[in-house]
């Protein structure tokens, strides 16, 4: 027999139906009902945040750390536009959220109501798809819908907007298994004679690079042992983005760093000088390639891409492959074995004394000091000190996000949040409580900037809330450090409003929260203090107090090519040149 | 989209295929996209258009099949090789768009405009008026004693043209639906 449930009590049980034990999420009047439900059952946790967009940084912390979506309750109008810079960052890095807004009843859409807002039109272009659900007889179908959609293909964020009136009305819930998702499967089997070309390749290439992103990551397990597997295979180096990191170990042997803007000499050299390039599950963003006519002009590029809109988008590609990372690598690996086929060994090795060559440069060394601590020693530090730990790592954007991922080691995918596509500063606090919230034993430390982390200070009230020990390292440099330096680059040394003045005292501040701060300023005592914060167990707030204007090198200059790159000990001037400087 | 599966010169599909995906001159192309006649799917895509910085020459759309709750848009769209790829691409990554087909490299297809010219006047202008619109096969659908409008189906440019000739002759008012298209053949 089929039961009347109201549209409040469907949505609740459309999310246990779809395996969700937490919401991230802030009642109003417009999801209320929905919030009654939630009071009334025990198997969804619902953790409520200080503001919605740190709902949606929460969520997406939860979701890039376990493989899961992230799931946000909000309601109508400011709950929902505050959701949106969220939802774009998930749609840039690729990660799947579902946001379930309130809406102003049916019958007042459109009258300016209170806390009215276009939902569904403002987060168009910002979702991989959206709904306004008008009838509680569909609610349970669209939910399930927008879960297919979220995860299937090139995961992203969706919303599913829900007037106060369907929550109330009654109607049959339809299981998940009867909602229709077939209109939207996107391939995931790569096509054989490209797969063959891309194997043809690898026999013959004599400087090839593998050059793996997020995709690895989103596409899960299998993906990551087939990349690692690959490597061993063809004992070709490999390097990643800044979203990839952790997909291949960086203790592996093959590991030449991260490339881009400010990836490895030897990896950007690798990049530009190479003869085959595997892009697995990347998407040549514009901080990858740096000058796009100048890209690794005489390589082969074979790109492997779920989503086929990233194929030819900014970088033309000769072997095109359309489908997940994780079965097309099988694909490739299956076939590399049946051919019981070989690398140019010999010419491969040789490569790579090319490679130690440019390792040699020692392009992350920097000039250490005893009076001040620098930047990069707090980040070596924290590294060394947390090793072996079961350790996730988010961060805000900026100088500290760069040398964080410069300077720490990630030997396991699904251990690094960071917002990669939209470069969103107040990200890495909330992205932080979503990772605790997951893993309640684990490590979680936000390495911060003291600009971006006063973005979404107001989580670490949620963090006190619900006892998550989450550990802020804040490099407080009193700087906008990312901002300075290109003004430094190419603003003519012009600071404008780039340093932070009147910043709270973040001990006191922590104490007001109910939670610990530290404060350290003396390299000496660095260890010691860090220590102190990992030994704590109770949310942190680590103020490191840290050299002003260190730069973050080295650093591939707007509008330059990746064989031209600076080092730290180059004279900066005149870097830039004047069509590098209208770039971002 | 199974066009980027494809290898360079290695197309069976059609001759368009082996056109030089990095070539920079502008070209015009007719799409048909199917999809689902759900709320938003307009806004999605010309949204699309907008927010990628893509052209819109011409764009029609209307449901075409009640039971499937199924809609036809036909865009005509300007961009280099590689930007109509891209475009392509795109449109077929909006999840309630079903089939994205380039009328112009799938085969020959016949693509077709309606239009209402309101021209005023009256003598030897009314006289000529009526004589072009024998000449192109116009129809006449409303009169008065000062006015005509005509109803004139074909290409872009065969449109074109007789407004271009109206021009003169006292045309007031224009109403175009834009481009409807689809293949030739089964």
């Amino acid at each position: 027999m089929t039961r009347q449930m109201t549209g409040a009590q469907i949505v609740i049980k459309a999310l246990k139906d779809q395996g969700v034990d937490t919401v991230f999420g802030y009642p109003g009047g417009a999801v209320l009902p929905i919030y009654d439900e939630v009071f009334q059952q025990n198997d969804i946790r619902h953790v409520l945040v200080r503001h919605e967009q740190g709902a949606a940084h929460a969520a997406e912390g939860y979701a890039r750390s376990t493989g899961k979506p992230g799931v946000v309750l909000v309601t109508s109008g400011p709950g929902a536009t505050n959701t949106v810079t969220g939802l774009v960052d998930a749609l840039m890095d690729s990660i799947p959220l579902v946001v379930l807004s309130g809406q102003v009843p049916t019958f007042m859409i459109g009258n300016d109501a209170f806390q009215e807002a276009d939902t569904v039109g403002i987060t168009r272009p910002c979702t991989k798809h959206n709904w306004l659900v008008k009838d509680t007889s569909k609610l349970a179908e669209t939910i399930h819908q927008a879960f297919h959609v979220a995860m299937t293909g090139r995961p992203g964020p969706v919303l599913v907007d829900i007037p106060k009136d369907v929550q109330f009305a009654t109607a049959t819930y339809s299981p998940k298994e009867d909602a229709r998702t077939s209109h939207y499967r996107p391939p995931t089997k790569g096509d054989p004679d490209a797969i063959l070309s891309a194997v043809e390749a690898i026999e013959t290439a004599e400087r090839p690079i593998l050059y793996s992103g997020g995709g690895v990551v989103n596409s899960g397990a299998g993906a990551t042992r087939a990349l690692r597997e690959m490597a061993a295979a063809t004992g070709f180096p490999i390097t990643s983005t800044l979203m990839g990191l952790g997909a291949y170990p960086a203790s592996g042997e093959n590991w030449v760093g991260m490339l881009g803007m400010h990836g490895t000499y030897e990896a950007n050299w690798a990049m530009h000088d190479c003869d085959l390039m595997m892009c697995i599950g990347a998407r040549f963003d514009d901080r990858i390639t740096g000058r796009v006519d100048a890209f690794s002009p005489g390589s082969l590029k074979v790109h492997i891409d779920i989503d086929p809109s990233s194929i030819n988008k900014n970088i033309h590609v000769d072997v095109p492959i359309v489908g997940d990372v994780g079965s097309v690598l099988e694909d490739i690996l299956a076939l590399w074995k049946s051919r019981g086929s070989k690398t140019a060994a010999p010419a491969v090795s040789k490569w790579w004394k090319q490679i130690e060559l440019w390792r040699g440069r020692d392009c992350l060394a920097y000039r250490g000091s005893d009076k001040v601590i620098k930047p990069q020693y707090a980040l070596e530090r924290l590294e060394a000190l947390t090793k072996g730990h079961d350790r996730y790592i988010t961060t805000e954007v900026g100088q500290h996000q760069m040398w964080a991922a410069q300077y720490m080691g990630f030997e396991e995918p699904n251990r690094w949040m960071t917002s990669g596509g939209l470069g969103t500063m107040g990200y890495g606090t909330p992205a932080s409580i979503g990772v605790q919230v997951a893993h309640p034993d684990a490590l979680v430390i936000n390495v911060a900037g003291e600009a971006s982390w006063l973005m979404n200070m107001q989580e670490m009230s949620t963090a006190v809330q619900y006892r998550l020990p989450v550990k802020q390292f804040i490099l407080n440099n009193e700087r906008l450090g990312m901002v300075r330096q290109w003004q430094e680059l190419l603003h003519g040394e012009r600071y404008s409003s780039s340093w932070s003045e009147a910043l709270p005292d973040f001990v006191k501040l922590a104490e007001a929260f109910g939670a610990k701060g530290i404060i350290c300023s003396d390299p000496a005592k660095l260890d010691d203090a860090i220590m102190e914060m990992l030994e704590h167990d109770g949310p942190v707030i680590f103020d490191c107090l840290v050299e002003k204007h260190e730069n973050c090198y080295p650093m591939i200059p707007s509008g330059k090519a990746h064989n031209e790159m600076i080092m730290g000990e180059d004279s900066t001037s005149d870097a830039i040149d004047a069509g590098g400087a209208v770039l971002v | 989209m199974n066009a980027l599966a494809i290898k360079r010169g290695s197309s069976s599909h059609s001759a368009y295929d082996l056109r030089n995906p990095l070539g920079d001159h502008e070209e015009t192309h007719t799409l048909a996209v199917l999809v689902d006649n759900e709320a938003g799917v307009l806004a999605r895509v010309i949204g699309l258009f907008s927010g990628r910085g893509y052209n819109i020459e011409s764009l029609t759309v209307a449901e075409t099949d009640h039971e499937g709750h199924l809609s036809r848009i036909t865009i005509v769209t300007t961009g280099t090789p590689a930007v109509i790829e891209q475009i392509k691409a795109q449109l077929g990554r909006i999840v309630p768009v079903h089939e994205v087909h380039d009328l112009t490299v799938e085969g020959p297809a016949v693509q077709r405009e309606l239009a209402l010219v309101k021209v005023g006047g009256t003598g030897e202008k009314r006289v000529e008026a009526m004589r072009t619109c024998d000449v192109f096969r116009a129809r006449v659908v409303d009169t008065t004693l000062e006015s005509f409008v005509f109803e004139i189906s074909g290409t872009t440019e065969k449109i074109d043209a007789f407004v271009a000739l109206m021009r003169p002759l006292g045309l007031t008012d224009v109403a175009r639906t834009g481009v409807a298209a689809i293949a030739r053949g089964s």
